[in-house]
């Protein structure tokens, strides 16, 4: 059988340099990685996440598109791309360090001080320092401008005071640091008068409470913010333009970043595996397998269209969302199926079980799905926009 | 790394483009329904002036030989196009079979654009399309390829299609090995390419629609039950379309994988331009209902392609058979 991942395949013309990169990484990969490891979830498991981090840090492979004096390899997308189908080919473990190189990093590049840059970007690369996002409030879900969170101005101190209330904060219960938006204007409404702020987890003021989601871990948190003080070397770009800093992050999670093709790849490959056990007995489910290994192989080529065009100088933009949906309803169908043909052992916990379960977040993190349709229906087709999306009052 | 279409490529499709938007299609198609073939034919002819009839056929026997990516290229726009006749038979699947059998001079009135050859190919393809409007019919079969007498067309569901049970009028000649399945990929990439472009329109159409029709005082095009169907039409397009193009560039490269991959995009394709079809059907109600409405042109095509050159579950088959292969 050959890997979906496999690379070289006729339709993709790989330079020499990008053929080397992928020999490269494969040798590495299949010297070094530890395996699937603990949730990363658990306390022992983000222990152990943060150890196989270090390994790669140490191999320069935990950034490979950053620019080599913050730990990476100035490596091309082509060449991430190529890195991210070998690193899930090689069944090496889910990344703790995903939020902050995905979401915060390219928010540190484009608009951080070099102190910032220098501060925040090794660690974060070197795994000694793992980031958790803070966006949603209690009141702010889908509605993201409706953040009550705030921050008063201390010119005493040199920074700011916030307050306010964050939730479904991933990866909080085990991490370092904070990112996320808080009103500095109490007069500005909605979009205007936020700011992004980064804040340290152990603070005096902070309160993490962890909650379980729905495969039994402490995935995300809610985060209480009572009177922490931030200087002003921890706000990111200009006071009161945190809504346009933090959108270019939420553009990068919904696109190539957060979902690279070699996960679904691989996990195709893998329901072929279960196919091959267990077909004989549920015959009715070939036509949902061969659906899941073609979903995977559709996004792959879409994935190198992207490259593809980016490359040529155009952007993503609003085809992030087409991405997003994509993706989360492929990966939900792919697991959904290989639990189907696990039969009455499909509620065994294992590798299936967790993984469904961990797919069933996809419709909803990032933006749901049908903020998603909402943004392609209006942005890429051109619908009239109507009162959806739109506060009522 | 390289995935995309070369400049000689788009200009070949907005050309083509071009030359398709002018000719008011849907009129051509609507006589060709009447039983009136002569502006289809005349449209043939200008197609093949451009290239489009002989685009697999060898430079050698008068073609461009241009191949695959450009053959998919060409049935997209085709397809946006809703152009009748029987040119995925004629352009991407007879050459591949003709090289090598006795009816291998056909090839250069094929690129010319004065032979046009329908096929059966049992039991994939069990009837020829729009025989009475071609100048050849041929069987294929695992036994080689022969002439063959059409009998009475039948009704398609799609109006522009008449199809043809046919009976070899002689002995068969021997095929080279992997001719058949050669000519049937090749059938399969421009169906689902054409397919493509066929939702493409439909999406096109029904948010044109969608847009002005109002209902309750605004355009239904503002309710998010009519928006999130059409954001789904428009993200199953989204990622048929690289599906296809990387069927055509394997097979352009000979690729041990290109079989498969064919048919992973002819069933994407498929669901892609399904989907587009049902929600152009229930967004546009009851005219959309209707044969005066030129939604039902690419509507009915798009179902009768859906089948051609290989149901998807054929080519679900296909793609398992080919990745559990030991």
């Amino acid at each position: 059988m050959t890997p979906a991942s496999a690379g070289v395949s006729g339709a993709l013309e790989f330079t020499e340099q990008e053929q080397a990169f992928r020999a490269e990484a494969r040798a590495w990969l299949a010297q070094h990685h530890p395996g699937r490891l603990p949730s990363m979830d658990t306390e022992e498991g983000a222990r152990a996440h943060r150890e196989w981090e270090r390994t790669l840090a140490n191999g320069r492979w935990s950034v490979v598109a950053w620019p080599a004096e913050f730990g990476g390899r100035d490596a091309s997308l082509a060449e991430w791309v190529v890195f991210e189908e070998e690193y899930y080919r090689s069944g090496a473990p889910t990344r703790i360090a995903q939020n902050g190189i995905s979401l915060l990093a390219p928010i540190v590049f484009a608009h951080g001080t070099p102190e910032q840059q220098q501060r925040i970007l090794p660690a974060m690369a070197g795994g000694t320092e793992v980031w958790a996002q803070a966006w949603s409030e209690p009141e702010a879900g889908s509605d993201l401008a409706g953040i009550r969170s705030h921050a008063v101005r201390d010119d005493t101190r040199g920074g700011w005071v916030l307050n306010g209330q964050k939730i479904w904060s991933s990866r909080a219960p085990f991490a370092d640091r904070g990112f996320g938006l808080f009103r500095t204007d109490p007069g500005a409404e909605r979009h205007r008068g936020l700011t992004y702020f980064l804040f340290p987890l152990d603070a005096s003021g902070i309160t993490v409470r962890p909650i379980e989601q729905l495969d039994g871990n402490t995935g995300f948190a809610e985060i209480f913010v009572d009177d922490v003080f931030v200087p002003d070397s921890d706000v990111l770009g200009t006071v009161g333009d945190g809504w346009r800093v933090a959108m270019s992050t939420a553009g990068n999670e919904r696109g190539l970043s957060l979902r690279a093709p070699g996960r679904f790849c691989a996990a195709a490959e893998r329901l072929l595996d279960l196919w091959q056990e267990r077909g004989a007995a549920a015959p009715h489910l070939r036509d949902r397998v061969a659906d899941a290994w073609i979903g995977a192989e559709a996004y792959r080529y879409y994935t190198w269209g992207v490259v593809d065009r980016l490359q040529r100088g155009g952007d993503v933009g609003a085809d992030g969302s087409v991405n997003k949906l994509f993706w989360s309803q492929l990966d939900v169908d792919l697991h959904e199926t290989a639990l189907d043909l696990l039969g009455p052992e499909a509620e065994l916990c294992g590798r299936w079980t967790d993984d469904y379960l961990f797919s069933l977040g996809g419709p909803i993190y990032a933006g749901t799905n049908e903020i998603q349709r909402n943004i392609v229906a209006e942005r890429l087709l051109g619908l009239p926009r109507g009162d959806n999306g739109r506060a009522r009052r | 790394m390289k995935f995309s279409f070369d400049e000689e490529q788009h200009q070949f499709a907005s050309a083509l483009d071009d030359l398709l938007s002018d000719a008011d299609v849907p009129a051509v198609t609507r006589a060709w329904i009447s039983g009136d073939r002569s502006p289809g034919l005349e449209l043939w002819e200008r197609l093949a002036e451009l290239g489009v009839a002989g685009l697999t056929v060898p430079e050698a026997a008068g073609g461009s030989g241009a191949g695959p990516v450009d053959l998919a290229v060409a049935a997209e726009s085709l397809g946006r196009h809703c152009v009748p006749g029987p040119w995925i038979e004629s352009v991407a699947v007879v050459p591949a079979l003709l090289a090598g059998t006795p009816y291998e001079e056909l090839l250069g009135g094929i690129a010319k654009g004065t032979a046009r050859v329908t096929l059966a190919a049992p039991p994939v393809t069990p009837y020829a399309v729009d025989a009475e409007a071609a100048t050849h019919v041929v069987l294929a079969r695992d036994d080689g390829l022969a002439t063959a007498t059409p009998g009475p067309g039948h009704g398609s569901l799609d109006p522009s299609r008449t199809l043809h049970p046919v009976t070899a009028a002689e002995q068969p000649s021997p095929l080279p090995e992997d001719a058949l399945e050669c000519a049937l990929d090749q059938g399969a990439l421009a169906c689902a390419a054409a397919l493509v472009g066929s939702g493409d329109r439909m999406l096109a159409l029904t948010t044109a629609y969608a847009g002005q029709r109002h209902q309750f005082g605004r355009a239904i095009g503002e309710y998010q039950a009519v928006k999130h169907e059409l954001a789904d039409v428009k993200v199953g397009l989204d990622f048929a379309r690289p599906l296809v193009l990387g069927a055509a560039r394997e097979l352009a490269a000979g690729s041990p994988t290109a079989r498969r991959t064919v048919s992973a995009a002819k069933v994407t394709a498929s669901t892609a331009a399904h989907r587009a079809a049902r929600t152009a059907l229930q967004v546009h109600g009851a005219i959309g209902y209707t044969r005066e409405h030129d939604l039902s042109l690419w509507l009915l095509r798009s179902r009768a392609l859906i089948g051609a050159w290989g149901t998807p579950a054929h080519h679900r088959g296909r793609v398992l058979d080919d990745l559990t292969r030991t």
